[in-house]
Formats: structure tokens, sequence, C-alpha cells
């Protein structure tokens, strides 16, 4: 009998130390561990308001107790009939006035910290050659993909935003389609891609995300948009500014042609099959069918959400429906003119989109 | 309640719409339905100013171009004056003088067919332009906003005719006089709607 | 013709129920049907939380889990919980004012029927080509592209369920205002038959701008227009508008009549007048008021611009400011009580922290910065749960052991009570507790899967495994109110002991006619104050034994109901090129409607009258005949 109940026991510690740990989640996507400006300060609100709120659960929490443990029937007798108060004007008063207070502590930073994170006055800000001063990036929310779009630097990309750490970042965001969300957990909150206004926003990355287990920041859809809505993925690699500029420089030159055999032979079924909307080169602006692929083989996840493999991405072309249902790439059997995609044609495709790097 | 029994216009009393429970309950009640038609219209206008003139790139229609005063403004005049005799059958209404009542709430519905002939003839003029229900979002809410007022004013009508059709030969009675009276009540609100209407869309649309 | 009349048979049964105008059996009309949903939804909730079990799990396809998820908020929301509510404030508010029926019994009954047919037609929707799949908040620019039927069944069967809303909520205002006994001044009314003044007056306002956002739906999707259509001008903002000024204040319409549920619980099992009932009754009517004025804080995230969000989050804060004066005054009530723990009680001091919980992250989430992180991740599924198990759910399994004695004579069995209770309250806990987390660990609401790399398993796990709790508990409660009618141990005027308000001062169930005589009410509380004085028969009357006046049972309201059930396949099916017949079923359907009504209002219908011989008759029976007995 002790025994069991010293099993029990542990059991349940163990538990709650289990809970405990896995309670702030990945960095890479976790709320709770911030990783720039927005995220902190919308971190702080958290923390102020959690600590007035367990002050208010205290206080409403200790009278709860007391009441039910002493006023009890069983104690006080059966017979036993209680004065009928009618009230007091000193204690509403008290009631009304103290949560007043607490809730002007509050409300002062929120107000503060609404317009703060709203000001986007900055963003076309312009030095005396007429560059800008911040970077600002064009998203594109698809059926169930992201465009990011940097219009000054002429480049284009798909699924895995690159940014530069330790400044500010400005977004323009609309929708090709429906209503969609920008969510970068860890980075800060989220702003809906709406499609009949672009929402502006900025956010700063104050850590490379290489120092992260998996590589990438982790970004999300958070509005219903359809059935793969769960699976409309981003990642965001951020970088310092010396190698932010590198990267847009190999974004903006050509993509060299494909090295080895099997590649080469990918191109030619890519330039048949795929090209059609999918571009290579990571010059230009956005509106494109597809995702552009000029980083495929830098890329952290196959689709947006699995892993990334020349195995899953095989699956992927072949049948984009059975991993992402609803999504608007046709399948491979479309793609090919009429008959799936034969086994050495896939094995060519991957190998040359696995090429595909701007990356040294 | 006994619909039996005889009313002179002595015995009548000043409120026979609520000298019943029954007809306490209904003026109660019908007001606040009209609180809740007022929040219904509020929306429709709401949705209208937000669409107002809003259409696909190459649609040319906007209410300062489509629309003209003089026969939203004949059609307005008829419709107040609608409102106007509706008060007179009430007057008779409460002096327990049935047959005056009838021939009020007569004329009321005839100027009320004529405000719904003409809102037709308005609505057929338009669609001859191109500018249907599906034309732009422009249009979907202003056929609308507009056209629901036009099914309010032929509830309106119906209700009416409704009235002195089933009354005709029974005259006033506890039973049929509230009835009567929020007949008329909701008359005026239609009315009260339109005016908002003739403003915020017509002159509003014209002149803003 | 008498209603006291002998009938029988289960045909007569049946006919009687489906004619009814008397509240009380409208009550158990809405209790059954609103039950029925409640385990429809529940099921729909298991689902869900079956798929989220593991990450990747593969129970239910994306585009059906969307479907589960938006016909289990709109099943809760509207076929559940309003229902559910609407049967207790049918069942007894007309009993807590001395009212011998509802204002408007005829309306009283369409209003059920347009709820029933609109609740079927919206749940047909699995049978015929798919539910809906935009989320119960049916966002403008994904209804729109959603495929198939799934969307017009959510418009048209909300639509129609909403009018008898609308109408059920007109009802009570007016049975309210004109139809109190003598001496029951406002100031006197008990607090549940407030917040079912308040909650109505919601009602009445906030209904409207969603049928107006429901026809638009209507139209854009089956006539053509253009309202959400952006290419053609539309604007899909003007959705989440017209939503949300309906939906906020349906939380209020919700969470109030639960907090009057809880305020006669408080009063009667501690023994106690309210304490500061006036500030009771004003928190009430507040909270009311500001529930029309911060819709938009359910869209911080849209990009309203930041003054918007700035003036909703401040108006959002305030309205903390009542909720915590309800709150401190049902901690003063119980203090200085003698507090029997009874099931009723037992759910009304489980509320207490729930509710102020879930009211403290509602607060976190008024904080417009802050929400931008909240907004829809799991912390705000775990927050409305939180108010609405915490707070509604509560509230309703909390009346239906207190109210049940008073609406079928018999009591639920207390041990039976306690086992659900426990399960329910663990499993709430445990289901939703750990979303919080979930929520601020990144993860959004709405996702049909997971992956294993996000770091969401375990926590997803301990959720379902709480709503495992919570299924075992509903069942325990169905077992219960079979045990309890199959043994069928009558009980008496005032079966807790303690009753306060006149509902608990007339036979349970009451006889048809509520009141032979009129009472006459000398405060607050007046059982209590009459059962204190030593009043043996619980009243003092206002009025002499006489023939009561009744309204006469009516089929029409279902007929009525039925047209429009029929319109609506009608309109459903307009613009499809395979099915012609729409538009002859739109005209029929609507036919019925207004034939009906036509008939309703040409036909005289006076009701009858009780004689006064009859009732003395009824008394010496015990005075609980329903009219079929």
């Amino acid at each position: 009998m002790m025994k069991g109940l010293t099993n029990w026991r542990l059991f349940a510690l163990m538990t709650a130390l289990l809970v405990f740990l896995s309670g702030c989640g990945r960095e890479e996507i976790s709320t709770l561990i911030p990783a720039g400006k927005v995220a902190q300060d919308q971190f702080n609100l958290l923390i102020l308001s959690t600590i007035v709120m367990t002050f208010i659960i205290l206080v409403v929490s200790v009278i709860y107790v007391l009441a039910i443990v002493k006023f009890r029937r069983s104690k006080l007798g059966d017979d036993m009939i209680p004065e009928q108060v009618e009230g007091s004007a000193k204690l509403e008063f008290i009631w009304t006035a103290v949560p007043i207070v607490l809730l002007l502590i509050l409300a002062v930073p929120t107000v503060y910290s609404t317009f703060d994170l709203a000001d986007v006055t900055a963003m076309d800000s312009v030095n005396e050659e007429g560059e800008q001063n911040n970077l600002t990036v064009n998203v594109t929310a698809k059926l169930y993909w992201w465009e990011f779009e940097y219009p000054e630097q002429e480049v284009v990309t798909a699924q895995e935003l690159v940014v530069p750490t330790d400044e500010r970042v400005y977004f323009n965001l609309i929708s090709a389609d429906i209503k969609h969300s920008f969510w970068i957990p860890s980075v800060g909150g989220k702003l809906d891609v709406n499609p009949e206004n672009v929402n502006k926003f900025y956010l700063e990355f104050d850590k490379e995300s290489s120092e992260l287990e998996d590589g990438v920041f982790y970004g999300k859809c958070a509005e219903l948009c359809g059935p793969s809505h769960a699976l409309m993925d981003f990642k965001v690699k951020s970088v310092d500014r010396e190698e932010f500029d590198q990267w847009i420089a190999a974004m903006q030159e050509e993509p060299e042609p494909a090295a080895d055999a099997l590649a080469q032979e990918g191109e030619e079924t890519f330039a048949n099959s795929c090209i059609g909307c999918h571009a290579v080169s990571g010059s230009g602006s956005a509106g494109a069918v597809g995702p552009n692929l000029a980083t495929f083989g830098d890329r952290n996840r196959v689709a947006g959400f699995m892993e990334h493999n020349e195995e899953n991405l095989k699956k992927w072309i072949q049948d984009p429906q059975e991993y992402k249902p609803g999504n608007l790439m046709p399948d491979g059997e479309t793609n090919n003119g009429g008959e799936p995609f034969s086994e050495q044609e896939l094995d060519a495709l991957a190998a040359y989109l696995m090429s595909l790097s701007v990356e040294e | 309640m006994d619909l039996n029994k005889r009313y002179t216009a002595q015995s009548w009393p000043d409120h026979p719409e609520t000298a019943t429970l029954e007809g306490k309950n209904k003026f109660v009640g019908f007001w606040l339905l009209l609180a809740a038609e007022t929040v219904t219209f509020a929306s429709l206008f709401a949705t209208y100013l937000a669409l107002k003139d809003r259409g696909p790139d190459a649609s040319e229609f906007t209410a300062a171009g489509l629309f003209e005063l003089p026969l939203v403004f004949a059609m307005t005049m008829i419709l107040l004056t609608s409102s106007l005799t509706s008060v007179y059958a009430m007057h008779h209404m409460k002096n327990h003088n049935f047959k005056a009542m009838q021939a009020w709430l007569g004329i009321t519905v005839l100027l009320g067919l004529t405000f719904l002939g003409l809102e037709i003839y308005e609505f057929n003029h338009y669609v001859h332009l191109g500018f249907g229900f599906t034309t732009s979002a422009f249009s979907s809410a202003f056929f609308t906003l507009v056209g629901t007022h036009g099914a309010h004013v032929l509830f309106g009508l119906s209700w009416f005719i409704a009235l002195m059709v089933r009354n005709s030969k029974r005259g006033l009675n506890m039973y049929n006089a509230p009835k009567f009276y929020l007949a008329a009540l909701y008359w005026h609100f239609i009315d009260v709607v339109w005016v908002f209407i003739f403003t915020v869309v017509y002159l509003m649309g014209v002149i803003g | 013709m008498s209603s006291l009349a002998q009938k029988k048979g289960f045909g007569a049964f049946i006919w009687d129920y489906l004619t009814t105008v008397d509240h009380k059996k409208i009550a158990i009309l809405y209790l059954i049907s609103g039950g029925f949903f409640f385990l429809v939804g529940g099921l729909e909730a298991m689902m869900i939380r079956i798929q989220l079990m593991k990450a990747g799990n593969d129970f239910l396809s994306a585009g059906l889990y969307n479907e589960i998820i938006t016909m289990h908020g709109t099943t809760m929301i509207f076929l559940a919980a309003m229902p559910l509510l609407l049967a207790f404030m049918n069942a007894v508010m007309p009993l807590q004012i001395g009212a011998r029926d509802v204002a408007f019994p005829f309306l009283n009954s369409l209003g059920f029927w347009l709820f029933f047919f609109g609740g079927i037609f919206l749940n047909l929707s699995w049978f015929m080509g798919g539910a809906p799949d935009a989320g119960w908040t049916n966002y403008a620019s994904l209804a729109l592209a959603s495929e198939g039927h799934g969307i017009d069944f959510y418009s048209l069967g909300l639509t129609i369920s909403g009018f008898g809303t609308l109408i059920a909520g007109i009802n009570f205002l007016v049975t309210i205002i004109n139809m109190r006994a003598p001496g029951m001044t406002y100031m006197r009314m008990p607090l549940f038959t407030w917040t079912t003044f308040v909650a109505s007056a919601l009602i009445l306002l906030a209904f409207p701008p969603l049928t107006i956002g429901l026809f638009f739906m209507v139209f854009d999707r089956l006539f053509d227009a253009n309202f959400f259509v952006v290419e053609m001008g539309g604007n899909t903002i003007i959705w989440e508008h017209l939503f949300w000024i309906f939906g906020h204040p349906e939380v209020y319409i919700l969470i109030l009549p639960a907090f009057g549920i809880f305020s006669e619980i408080f009063a009667i099992f501690s023994r106690k007048r309210l304490f500061g009932y006036t500030a009771l009754v004003f928190a009430t009517i507040l909270i009311g008021f500001y529930g029309f004025m911060v819709w938009a804080h359910h869209m911080f995230t849209v990009g309203l611009g930041p003054t918007a969000n700035a003036v909703f989050a401040l108006a959002t804060m305030i309205i903390a400011v009542p909720t915590g004066i309800k709150i401190f005054n049902w901690l003063l009530t119980i203090w200085g009580g003698s507090i029997s723990f009874t099931v009723p009680m037992i759910y009304a001091v489980a509320f207490i922290p729930s509710f102020v919980a879930g009211g403290v992250t509602g607060v976190m989430q008024a904080m417009a910065p802050l929400d931008y992180q909240l907004h829809d991740s799991y912390f705000i599924v775990a927050h409305f749960h939180y108010v609405i198990v915490g707070g509604v759910v509560l509230g309703i399994l909390a009346g239906t052991h207190l109210y049940w004695p008073k609406m079928f004579g018999t009591m639920l069995s207390e041990k039976l009570g306690m086992i659900t209770f426990w399960f329910f309250f663990i499993g709430f806990h445990l289901t939703f507790f750990i979303q919080h987390f979930l929520g601020l660990m990144g993860m959004p609401r709405r996702v049909y899967t997971f992956g294993a790399d996000q770091g969401w398993d375990l926590f997803n796990m301990i959720s379902s495994v709480g709503a495992l709790f919570m299924a075992i508990g509903v069942l325990v409660l169905l077992v219960n109110v079979v045990l309890t009618q199959v043994k069928n141990v009558r009980v008496g005027n005032d079966p807790w002991g303690d009753g306060r308000t006149l509902e608990w001062a007339i036979p349970s169930p009451p006889p048809f006619y509520n009141f032979a005589q009129t009472p006459l009410v000398r405060g607050l509380d007046t059982y209590w104050i009459e059962k204190m004085e030593g009043n043996k028969e619980g009243m003092v009357y206002a009025e002499p034994l006489g023939d009561v006046h009744m309204p006469n049972g009516s089929i029409i309201p279902l007929i009525m109901s039925f047209g429009m059930f029929v319109a609506a396949f009608g309109a459903l099916y307009f613009l499809d090129d395979t099915k012609p017949w729409a538009l002859a079923v739109l005209i029929i359907g609507l036919g019925i409607t207004f034939g009906s009504m036509l008939v309703r209002s040409l036909k005289d219908d006076l009701g009858f009258h009780i004689t006064k011989e009859e009732l003395i008759e009824d008394a010496k029976r015990g005075g609980n005949t329903d009219g079929l007995k």
C-alpha cells in the first residue's frame, strides 16, 4: 500500500517535471523564448499581466477557500439561518476601485506599445543617394505558400525568408487569394494578410538562426485558410548584415547550369514540365504562379513542412495533393503531359532541384 | 376578451391599442421589434457606405453619375404623405370611426402602391443602364439596402390590406384595434427609414 | 373547450408537444433538442482531440477536420448552449415573476421550431455533400472559396435559427416588462430574471447584424452578389465586423444567464440573501452595455490601425470591472452563509476559480500588442473554453440539477451528479489549462495536424486525455437522467428546502396555468420572506380565485418553421444548373410560411378560460396537472 503510494507520487513528480521542462517549447517557434524586440516587448507585457493577474487570483482564492472552509453547513448545523446581509457600499467601492487601478497599470504600456509596434513611418525613408534606409520585404501569401519579394534589391524568393539581424525589417503583407496571417512566434506577433489591403509592420531579429538547433525560425499561417492551413509553414533565416548582402548578391546573379549529368537531365525535364510556374532565378519581382526555387537546395523543408531529402521531394512532385490537400500544384502526371514521372525522371529532377543553391 | 361587445365612441377607450394586456404586450413587443429593425438597417447603411462606388476596375457606375433626384424626391413626398394619411386613419380609429379609418387607410395603401410602382420603375431603369444586382459591390449594396426597404413597404401594404379586408364587416373591437395601430406604427417606421435612404443614398450620393 | 379534459395515448402526447404554447413544455423541448446537439457537438470535440492526440495523426483528413471544427463551434454555440439556456429561461423566468405564461405563447413556440428546423437544416449538411468548413466565424474570403454547399447550409441554417432566437428575446423582454406580478418591481426581480432580461436585450440588438451578414453571404454565394468579392469591389472585413458586432454580445448572451443561475444557487445553498443585489444588477447591465463596444478586440491583428486597437483595448479592459464586482459579491454571498454542498452548489463553487482564470486571460488578450501573439493561437482556444465551458457549461449543468425537479418533478441522483461533476471538472482543466501553453509555444488554432518537430506532442496528449474525462462525465449524467426518470420519485414544491423565489412556492412541475391566483410580491426573495414569517402557503395573493385565461395550442408555428426549412433548400440549390426545381421549392416554402402567417393573422384565436371550479378541483388533486394526466 505504502509502496504503491510512493510510486504514484514519484510518477506525479516526474510528470510535473516533464511538463515544466517542456513548458517553454522549442526556441525556433516559442513566444516564450523571444528572439527580437517585438517579441520581447510582447513577452514583457505577458509577464506584467501575468503578475497582476496572479495577484487577483490570489486574492480571490484566499477569500474563496476561507469561505468554503469556514461556512460549511456540516460545521454550522442544519438549523442555522444566517443573517441576511444586504451588501456594503464600502466593499463595493473597494472592489471597483482596486481593479481600475490594476487595469491602469496594464493600460499604459498597452497603449504605448500598440502605437510603437505599428509605427512604420521610417519605412520609406531614404538616404542621400536615394536608397532606402531600411530593408523592406513584400510578403504575398498564396494557397499554401509564401512569396518574399525584396523590391529595392529586385530579388524574389519563396518559403524561406532571409533577413539581416539587428536592424528593423519592414513588411508589406498582401494575400493573392484568401485571408492568411503572418506569424513568426519567436520574433513577433502576427499580422493578418488580407486580400483587399496591404498591411504593414516591422520586426527585428536579434539572433542568428544558425545558432538554433534547426538552423531556422519557424513561421506559421495563423488564420484558417483551407484544408492545408496547418501545413502553410515557412522558415526564417536570420544572418548578419554582411552575409545577407552576400546572399542578395548571389540571388541577383543568373543561376549556373547544372553540373553533373543527372542534374542536367533533371534540368531538361524541369524545362519541359515545371518552368511554366516555377522560376529558378532569384532576380525578379513577385507574382509567380508557383514558389521560386532559386534557393531550393539551401532550404530546410520540402513544401514547407516535410523533411528536406530527395525521397520526400520525389513523393511531393509525383502527388502533391496527398501531402498538402487543396494546394494548387498539378500532380506529376499532369505536369508530365499525361503519364507519371518515371523513377529516373524523378531522380533527375530531385538531383537538379537539390543543386539549386545560392549559398556556398 | 369578448369580440361581440359593441363599442360606441363614448365607451371606446382613449388608447384602445393598450387597453388590454394583449394590446400592451403587442405594443411593447412591436417597439422592441422596431429596435431590432433599426439595427438591421443600420448594418445595411454601414455596408452601403463602405461599398459605395466600389466596383471592378472597369466599373463606371458611381452614385453621383447614376442617381437622379426628381423622381426620388417625388417618391419621398408620396411616402411622407402616406405616413400623414395613416395618422389620420389612426385618429379615426381612436375616435371609433371605422369607416373614416378604412377610407384613410385605403388612401395610404394607394400612395404606398404608387411608391412601390415608382421604385420598381427606378430599379428597372438602372438594370437597363447595365447596373444590376451583380454588377459590382456598389450595386449589390445599393439594391440590398433599398430593396430591403421596398420589401418592408410590400409587407406593410399586405398587412394593411389583410386587416382592412378581414375586419371590413365587423368593425373595430379591442382585439383588432392594436393590430391596426401596430400596422400604422410599422408604416411610420418604414417612412423614417426612407428619409434616411433619401438623405444618405440619394442626396449625399448626388451632392457628396 | 377545457384543456383539463382527459386525453390519452402516445399520439396525443406527441401532438400535445408539437402544438404546445406552454412555456414549461417549450422549455422541455429546448432542453431535449439542446441536449441532443450538445452530445453531437461533444462527439465532434472528441474527434478533434483524437486527431490531435499525437503528431502527424491521420484519424481525420484535413478537409473533414475543418468541417468538424466548424460544426463543433457552431453547434455548441448556436444549437447547444443557447437553447439550453433558453430552456431554463422558459422554464423558470415566468415562474420567478409570478406570470401564468410568457407574453406571446404562440411566438414562443414559433421561436423554438425555427431554432429546431434551423439546427436540423445545418446538420443535414453532413449527409448532403459536406458540412461547412470555414470555422464557426466563417470568414468571408475562405467561405466564398469553399466548394460544395457546406457554407450555404451554415448561412441559411443560422438565419432560420437566428430568427427563432430573436423572437425568443423579444418575447422574454415583453414578458418581464409587462407581466410581473403585483409588487414585483424591477429591483425585486430574482437575478436569473434580470440576466434573462439583459441577455434578451442583447439578443434583440446583436442578432440583426449577424442576420444581415448571413444574408450577404447567401447573396454572394447563391445569387452572385459582390459584398465580399474583392475583384468586384467587395470587402471581406465587412463580414468580420458584422460577425463580431454580433459575436461579442453573443458571448454575454451565453454567460449572463449562467451568471443568473449561479446567483440563484449561491443564495439558495448559502441560505443567504445575495450580497450586493443592486451592484449585481448594475454590473449585469454594464456588462451588457459594454458588450457592444468591444467587438473589434477580436480583430486586433486585422490591421485596423493603432488608434482603433488602443481604443478597443481600453474599452475591453473596462469590462473586467463589473465582472470583478460580480465575483466578489458572490464570494461575499457565501461568506457568512450556511453552505450546503449539493451538486448545483458544487458546480457553482467550481465555477468561480474556473471563470476567474478565463477572465484574467481575457484581460491579457485585451492588451492589443500581447494579443498579436495570443490571437488565433491555442491560447485563445484555452481562453474561450475557460469562459464558455468554465462559465456557461458549468452553469448549464448546475441549472440542470437545480431546476430538474421543477421541470420534471423528480430529483437527479446527487451521487451520480457528484461523479459527473468530478469527471467533468478535472477533465475540463486537464484539457484546456495546458492549451494556454501550447498557444504560447506557437501552436496556431484550427490546425488539423502538427509536426513532431514543433515540441507540442506531450501537451496535446494531456489535453486529449482530459477530453475523455469530460466525455465520461457527460455519459454518467445521461445515465443519471435515465435512472431518475425510470424511478420517478416525485418531489414537493421546494425540494432543495431553501428555495427563495416564487418558482419554489408552487408544485413541481407546476400546473399548466402556474398560479391559480396571482401572487403578491412583498420583497426580494419573496418565498423566503413568506417562509420566514411562517406562511404555510408560501405566498400571499393579489387576487381572489377566479377564472383564468389561457392561450390555445397551435400547430401553425411548426408549419411556419417548416416552410422556412423548405424554402432554405430552394435557396441552397438556386444556382445549381442540375436542379431546376430549386426555384419552385423556394416559392413553395415561402408560400407555406407566409400562408400560415396569413391564417394566423386572419383567424381569431382568443384562448380559453379555466373556470374557478376547475381550479379548485385541480388543487384537490395536488395542483400539478399539466393538462394531460
